[in-house]
């Protein structure tokens, strides 16, 4: 479903994703985790090319992200992104978030697009804040009105970029509640989280990375309980027993 | 003659000017001027602001110098060289009004290009790419995310951009233009023994005008946060209270 093929990508003299060759296949839900500039949230930035690549190819779905014959809005359509700092649109509704892309791309009516956004928003629990303005809602609410809008295109991919990392303790459960049900509806995800027990519970892989190079790749089983890299053993201490 | 006959006799000529019998004047022309001058700058604003922050420089560089020097300008200097210089060079005469229109456009272009991209560049950059992560393209996610919002945030400058212009336009003084205070001062010339209060009741007029316009504008602003608070129902959000710096840390 989506492949890298020794990627390489710089900022400048930084060196910030190192050869990564990678295969993710469809249903698959992987998580990515790693210390602060590991290149987590860059890697899968350049999935939907909103980062730019120096060399190598990412292929999803057969079509090469960074070829210039592509047809980059269309690809990304068929690309679920969900912010860590939710970047719900923040003069619109709940509503008006989800049904903008489906109205303007897929050309679907008005009431086509009322029906399909509340659909989602009661896939995520939110329906009865259709008509709401973020500015109304919790974080929690907001990043599961995000993720409706994310799934608004039907897409066969989603990617997550640490996307309970904003939000206060007590509204992370309902967040990950909601990408557990997408991983059991089979959507392929890719999630850079910290959330070890989503991990735990909900990925079929764990990639670690550090220094732009993805170190270890394993099942969460093996990752939590048996790392092998010695990065990965001091990353899992590190926030397992912060005082020390 | 008391005050309230020079009221009776010259209001119409102070709100129109000698419209019909000659062009419009007085404070009508004076907002034709404003609203105008302001209006048809919209667009070569927006244009000098997206000049501005291309990634070329040879747009961005000879655009941003245009636009400071004629916020190094004042509009009076501006004006003597569109009225004096221009046709003795072009050897064509423009009218008055031409002439005040072209000035204000040209200025408040200049100004509506900072105001635009300060708006622009004061949106957080997420916004864009999570309308292009959807799949919108470039200009789909201006139109639709970044300029709905940015329009809204540039209302209190738009308003004393506005409220500037109209004090602006009376300039038109200086080269014979009959907006409200040149009427004003031929009144004054009429009637010879009434200056305070003619020229007071052209005050108050400016004032109403302006100060009119802000408050509308502080109206807009408050009922949209009300209206953004409140998941869609008004009545049930208290209203918001006023601010003071000493509140807010």
């Amino acid at each position: 479903m989506i492949r890298f093929e020794n990627v390489n990508k710089w900022y400048g003299e930084y060196h910030a994703l190192v050869d990564i060759t990678e295969t993710i296949g469809k249903g698959e839900v992987v998580v990515v985790c790693g210390p602060s500039g590991s290149g987590k949230s860059t890697l899968i930035r350049t999935i939907n090319r909103l980062e730019p690549i120096e060399s190598g190819r990412i292929v999803v779905d057969g079509k090469d992200a960074n070829s210039t014959e592509l047809d980059i809005n269309q690809f990304r359509a068929g690309i679920g992104f969900v912010f860590q700092q939710f970047n719900l649109f923040p003069h619109l509704t709940a509503l008006e978030n989800c049904t903008l892309a489906p109205r303007n791309l897929s050309g679907l009516d008005a009431a086509a697009a009322r029906e399909l956004a509340l659909k989602l928003l009661d896939r995520v629990g939110l329906s009865e804040k259709a008509n709401a303005y973020p500015a109304a809602l919790s974080g929690g609410q907001q990043q599961r009105v995000a993720i409706a809008r994310a799934l608004a295109m039907q897409p066969p991919v989603m990617l997550f970029d640490e996307p309970t990392s904003a939000l206060d303790p007590e509204m992370v459960g309902e967040v990950l509640m909601v990408m557990r049900d997408l991983a059991r509806d089979g959507m392929t995800m890719i999630c850079v989280t910290h959330e070890m027990g989503f991990a735990r519970e909900v990925a079929d892989r764990v990639l670690f990375m550090d220094s732009g190079r993805i170190l270890e790749r394993a099942t969460p089983d093996d990752f939590f309980n048996r790392p092998q890299h010695a990065r990965a053993q001091q990353f899992l201490s590190d926030i397992r027993t912060p005082f020390r | 003659m008391g005050m309230i006959e020079v009221i009776q006799t010259y209001w119409v000529y102070f709100l129109i000017g000698q419209f019909p019998d000659g062009p419009l004047g007085g404070l009508t022309l004076t907002i034709v001027l404003a609203a105008g001058g302001l209006l048809l700058a919209f667009p070569l604003g927006f244009a000098l602001a997206i000049a501005r922050m291309s990634p070329w420089r040879t747009l961005s560089w000879p655009v941003t110098g245009v636009v400071y020097v004629v916020r190094g300008t004042p509009l009076l200097m501006v004006l003597f060289w569109a009225y004096f210089f221009l046709p003795s060079i072009t050897g064509q005469k423009i009218s008055q009004f031409s002439t005040m229109l072209g000035a204000l456009v040209l200025f408040n272009a200049a100004y509506l290009s900072e105001i635009f991209r300060a708006g622009v560049q004061a949106l957080p950059t997420g916004q864009f790419e999570a309308a292009r992560s959807l799949g919108l393209s470039y200009f789909a996610a201006l139109r639709l995310v970044v300029m709905p919002q940015v329009m809204r945030n540039m209302l209190p400058s738009l308003v004393n951009q506005f409220v500037s212009t109209i004090k602006d336009t009376s300039l038109g003084y200086i080269i014979g233009l009959s907006e409200v205070s040149f009427i004003a001062s031929q009144i004054n010339n009429l009637v010879l023994t009434k200056p305070t209060e003619i020229y007071l009741v052209l005050a108050l007029a400016y004032f109403i005008l302006c100060f009119g316009l802000s408050r509308f504008a502080f109206w807009i602003e408050q009922s949209h946060v009300r209206s953004h608070l409140s998941g869609g129902e008004r009545s049930k959000m208290p209203r918001p209270v006023k601010r003071t710096l000493t509140e807010q840390t």
